[in-house]
């Protein structure tokens, strides 16, 4: 008996990186999945964005472990997509229980005074608004069910605390955190769960590339892996650069299943005790 | 295989409520046990104390399960008696990998003011030292196996806010919160994790008593347990009264197994959103 056995789960970004890894981690303990990811680059991302051919990738892998999946490409920024995938995917499946409200972006390093107002709006378009929009879809779906359910909101250490040259990244994601405790106080009388994981750097592409490198070596003019695993062991408190999505997806199966039952408004740092740092 | 396979854990209150829950959750999914609880009455609390009786019954479940178990009397204000059983333990089982420091008291309420010195020492010893003992009697057989750990504080809601009446049970759980991250960063290099649990009122002896039941309602001359779970429930946003042990059992499980091989330094509260209200 798996432990989120015979539930569907709703995952946005679930092309690739984290997401995928939900998708995979959640089928493997029972769940069927609705997967959604936007497929096509994101302007000003410093990183190459998934494909339709990643999100195939994620339906492979969630088949072959006998699992059902219904993949969309949709946008978090447009609510009307969100709302038809989501829809056809419960059609399909029959009931949603669970939501994982992955998708975001990295956005490219700036002083707060020196971001473009393009790269801010969208950037709180698709890490803040897009997790509320993601929520707004889901709940009637959660609520018709009548047995409760578990949202999970990606946030990041960057939700709980301030780095500098991402203002607008920090900013969309401490909105996360306001956003997950109103959503709980809301959710509570339907015993719908609502809790947020801040993750420390994790191994995807959206931290693997040079963008990101340069954030945490500004002193190179062109930082390896290894210059930035060095930078990056030096933020957190066990002696690890960065954890792996499994790790985050080990944190959402835990939020997804009747083990926590009764865990809501919580913010689950997954750091490697970076904020004690 | 079980999700603490092989794996040994050292508890403290052990005999019943949510150290005996503790024990049979750690067990079930492969764990061997060390138990130790104080078998007595303290004296100033509102209840019994838990008995040898007591203890041989977690003793009964554990090996029930088919697991090994090396439980002793010892109270946790007395670091020789601790560290004698804890070392007893490791002599008989082989290891030591994760700690559950949950022996706690919960003692007569009053306005901070009018507490007697000997009740607030006799609090600050159980609730607060007792727990910086079971962690310094485990910490050198953690370090001495070189494969890392997990110790598990439990705290309270009361160790994140205020509750009129309680200043002595308020300030220990608010000093367990330092503890666990101080050691968290002590602790990081050895890849020894620490994290505390906040839980709402669990349903157990500790509470299910007439002198709590009146902390939740000082009006009512005799109240009875109905009175106190609507007024308990109150307080909670989820719509229930208390939680379970096991709920702290399945949140310390998480924490004790290597799905939170990264997540060092948190506060994990499983309180019903009681902490958003």
């Amino acid at each position: 008996m798996g432990r989120v056995e015979g539930k569907v789960a709703f995952i946005t970004g679930a092309a690739r990186g984290q997401g995928r890894s939900h998708a995979l981690r959640l089928a493997q303990e029972g769940a069927d999945i609705i997967a959604i990811d936007i497929c096509e680059a994101v302007p000003e991302n410093s990183y190459p964005q998934a494909t339709e051919e990643d999100l195939a990738e994620t339906v492979r892998q969630v088949e072959a472990l006998d699992r059902r999946i219904i993949a969309t490409k949709a946008d978090v920024r447009d609510f009307a997509q969100l709302k038809k995938a989501m829809d056809a995917g419960v059609a399909e499946l029959g009931r949603l229980d669970i939501v994982c409200a992955n998708a975001g972006i990295g956005g490219t390093p700036n002083r707060a005074e020196d971001i473009p107002e393009d790269e801010w709006t969208n950037m709180v378009d698709i890490n803040l608004s897009g997790v509320w929009r993601t929520a707004k879809a889901a709940i009637p779906h959660l609520k018709a069910g009548g047995r409760g359910g578990s949202i999970i909101l990606t946030s990041s250490d960057a939700g709980l605390f301030a780095y500098q040259n991402i203002a607008h990244y920090v900013s969309a994601k401490h909105g996360v955190v306001g956003l997950m405790r109103t959503l709980a106080l809301e959710l509570a009388p339907d015993m719908i769960r609502v809790n947020s994981i801040h993750p420390t750097t994790v191994d995807t592409p959206m931290v693997q590339n040079e963008g990101t490198y340069k954030l945490f070596r500004p002193d190179l003019e062109h930082p390896t892996k290894d210059d930035f695993a060095a930078a990056a062991v030096g933020m957190n408190a066990l002696p690890i650069p960065w954890v792996e999505a499994v790790d985050i997806s080990n944190a959402v199966l835990f939020f997804a299943s009747d083990e926590s039952r009764y865990v809501t408004g919580v913010p689950l740092p997954v750091d490697a005790g970076a904020a004690i740092k | 295989m079980g999700r603490v396979e092989g794996k040994v854990a050292f508890i403290t209150g052990a005999a019943r409520g949510q150290g005996r829950s503790h024990a049979l959750r750690l067990a079930q999914e492969g764990a061997d046990i060390i138990a130790v609880d104080i078998c007595e009455d303290v004296e100033g609390t509102v209840y019994a104390g838990a008995t040898e009786a007591d203890l041989a019954e977690t003793v009964r479940q554990v090996e029930a399960l088919d697991r090994r178990i090396v439980a002793i009397k010892a109270d946790v204000r007395d670091f020789d008696g601790l560290r004698k059983a804890v070392d007893d333990g490791v002599a008989q089982l082989g290891r030591l990998d994760i700690v559950s420091a949950n022996a706690g008291i919960l003692t007569s309420p009053s306005n901070a003011e009018n507490f007697s010195d000997e009740t607030w020492n006799t609090m600050i010893d159980i609730n607060l030292s007792g727990v910086w003992r079971t962690a310094k009697a485990a910490i050198p057989h953690i370090k001495a196996g070189g494969r890392g750990g997990s110790i598990i504080l439990t705290s309270s809601e009361a160790g994140l806010r205020a509750y009129q009446s309680a200043a002595h049970y308020v300030s220990a759980k608010h000093g367990v919160v330092g503890l666990m991250r101080t050691l968290a960063l002590e602790l990081a290099p050895d890849m020894i994790r620490v994290n505390s649990i906040h839980p709402t009122q669990v349903d157990t002896d500790m509470i299910q008593n007439e002198p709590t039941y009146k902390l939740f309602l000082p009006d009512v001359e005799h109240p009875t347990r109905e009175q106190f779970a609507a007024a308990s429930q109150s307080v909670n946003a989820l719509p229930i009264p208390w939680v379970e042990s096991v709920d702290i059992s399945n949140a310390l499980l998480f924490l004790a197994s290597d799905e939170a091989r990264y997540v060092t330094g948190v506060t994990l509260a499983v309180d019903a959103g009681c902490f958003l209200k």
